[in-house]
């Protein structure tokens, strides 16, 4: 059997430059930063000392949680992944029922180490201090890596398969993938899918100790990520949640959807950790091979791509991705497409950044424009001859975007790659 | 202290935890938390801390498990204030 027309048709996300996804559309145009000093990173002394942090009101909570997930949930992650959830199943038209289980629906959230969010460390205290019993009955929901989807699913009440997918930084977008290809191939006709990340010390402590942290922009923090610049010096780390509905074309059509963009098709792979690859470095044949084998399986031509969002997380790497990229599409620098990353925006939000970015993706698409590369006045030396100035846009670009492919890379050596087109009817 | 000051303040506690509004309005003395008021059986151990915290008393494992109804609540926890 072919595989069947996977669209999109709902959207919800939480970003450090916008919460929802209305906010985070005009974020992206005018280029805003979520970037921030934060007071516990100073306190504990990291060397990079600005992050990314979605600012959630309680009123924005308690339009779409029940009071008691409103007051009993702390953990970051857990309530990120809700609301982008929550607002993609809403913005789908989808309807939730008290009782019945709609077992053609299901949820695929992801998430890095739900389980080190900054609130965890009030649980450690209290089981430090012979308090284990005081921990409560969230304490596990909230801090295993199905967390954030078992919550969401408390809520939604869907049969189809729910599950929570951890590939470092490739797993939002390696999330949406998956329920691609379980819609595809006719296991379900809706998937919510998306990933979600905490915030605070204990996840970007260790990022720091790995000396991969920006730490020369503590004074000027919505300066810190710049990719693709002659200055990369490390990644922003920040948190946030983006959640997409992914329907089967036909249960698109039936129940009249409002259809945002098509997923075209993706890959996924490994390096294997050879050749280059390591825990923490990519192996680039297997990226270029992934990117490869993206396209020919969305059956897309790179002459036909508008637009790369990159993975590009503002550190040395960056010159890799591009030219793998150049190298995987084989096209002149003049044919080459538009690149561009919200990481110079929002920072890189780890194992949320494939799912927020999937969703700046599709509201690109959507509304014809491609947003700021913010921070790169000048294009690292390495990547003048490859790239012309003009395809790193510094100011949003208003016209229509048709064809984009969209990467992420993670520790362990890890690939994703997927195509979406514009919804033409 | 006194007992109808006590049933409303656990009404108080135990109403984020009911999944169905409209089971509040109903509730009296003979009410069972998880089979009559929907309560998840997990969320017992949320409404014995929030319990604690609020008369500084200390419930032990033994005393959760006679606290099946409101009024067994309420007995419960004026017997460990007098205690």
């Amino acid at each position: 059997m072919a595989d069947r027309r996977v669209v999109i048709t709902g959207l919800g996300v939480v970003a450090s430059n916008g919460v929802g996804v209305k906010a985070f559309d005009e974020a992206l145009k005018n280029g805003t930063s979520g970037i921030k000093k934060q007071q516990d990173m100073v306190d504990a002394q990291l060397r990079c000392q600005i992050g990314g942090i979605p600012e959630i009101s309680d009123e924005y909570k308690q339009t779409y949680l029940p009071d008691l997930l409103v007051s009993k949930i702390k953990n970051h992650a857990v309530i990120n992944g809700l609301l982008a959830g929550l607002e993609a199943w809403k913005y789908a038209g989808l309807p939730v029922d008290k009782d019945e289980v709609d077992n053609e629906s299901g949820i695929i959230m992801g998430s890095g180490a739900l389980g080190l969010d900054y609130t965890t460390s009030q649980k450690v205290q209290a089981v430090e201090n012979g308090l284990s019993r005081k921990l409560g009955s969230f304490t596990i929901p909230e801090s295993m890596s199905s967390g954030a989807g078992a919550f969401l699913n408390s809520l939604l009440g869907l049969g189809n398969r729910v599950l929570s997918n951890s590939s470092a930084c490739s797993t939002g977008s390696e999330a949406v993938l998956l329920g691609y290809e379980h819609i595809a191939s006719g296991k379900a006709e809706r998937m919510l899918c998306g990933s979600t990340e905490g915030d605070g010390i204990y996840i970007w402590g260790g990022f720091d100790a790995l000396r991969v942290l920006c730490a020369d922009s503590n004074d000027e923090p919505t300066k810190g990520s710049r990719p693709i610049s002659n200055s990369l010096g490390g990644f922003v780390p920040s948190s946030g949640a983006g959640a997409l509905v992914l329907e089967s074309l036909e249960s698109a059509k039936k129940r009249g959807a409002n259809i945002l963009a098509e997923f075209k098709g993706g890959y996924v792979n490994s390096g294997g950790q050879r050749n280059g690859g390591s825990l923490t470095a990519p192996n680039f044949k297997a990226i270029i091979s992934c990117i490869k084998n993206t396209l020919a399986t969305s059956k897309i031509e790179p002459g036909q791509i508008d637009l790369i969002s990159g993975h590009l997380t503002s550190t040395p790497n960056d010159v890799n991705e591009v030219k793998c990229w150049v190298e995987s599409l084989g096209l002149e620098a003049a044919k080459f497409p538009f690149i561009n990353t919200p990481k110079s925006m929002i920072g890189h939000s780890i194992a949320a950044a494939g799912s927020i970015e999937l969703v700046a993706c599709v509201l690109q698409l959507q509304n014809n424009y491609i947003h700021p590369n913010i921070n790169c006045d000048t294009i690292h030396p390495e990547l003048s001859d490859l790239l012309i100035r003009e395809k790193v846009p510094s100011k949003t670009l208003y016209q229509e975007v048709n064809t984009l492919i969209k990467a992420n890379f993670g520790f362990g050596d890890l690939n994703c790659c997927v195509v979406l087109q514009k919804w033409k009817g | 202290m006194d007992k109808k000051k006590i049933i409303k303040e656990l009404i108080e506690i135990i109403t984020p935890y009911v999944p169905e509004k409209e089971l509040i309005d109903n509730i009296d003395e003979s009410k069972e938390l998880i089979n009559d008021l929907h309560i998840n059986s997990a969320h017992i151990v949320d409404i014995v801390l929030d319990v604690e915290e609020k008369y500084d008393i200390m419930i032990d494992d033994d005393a959760i498990g006679k606290m099946n109804t409101v009024g067994e609540s309420v007995s419960m926890i004026m017997e460990k204030i007098k205690s």
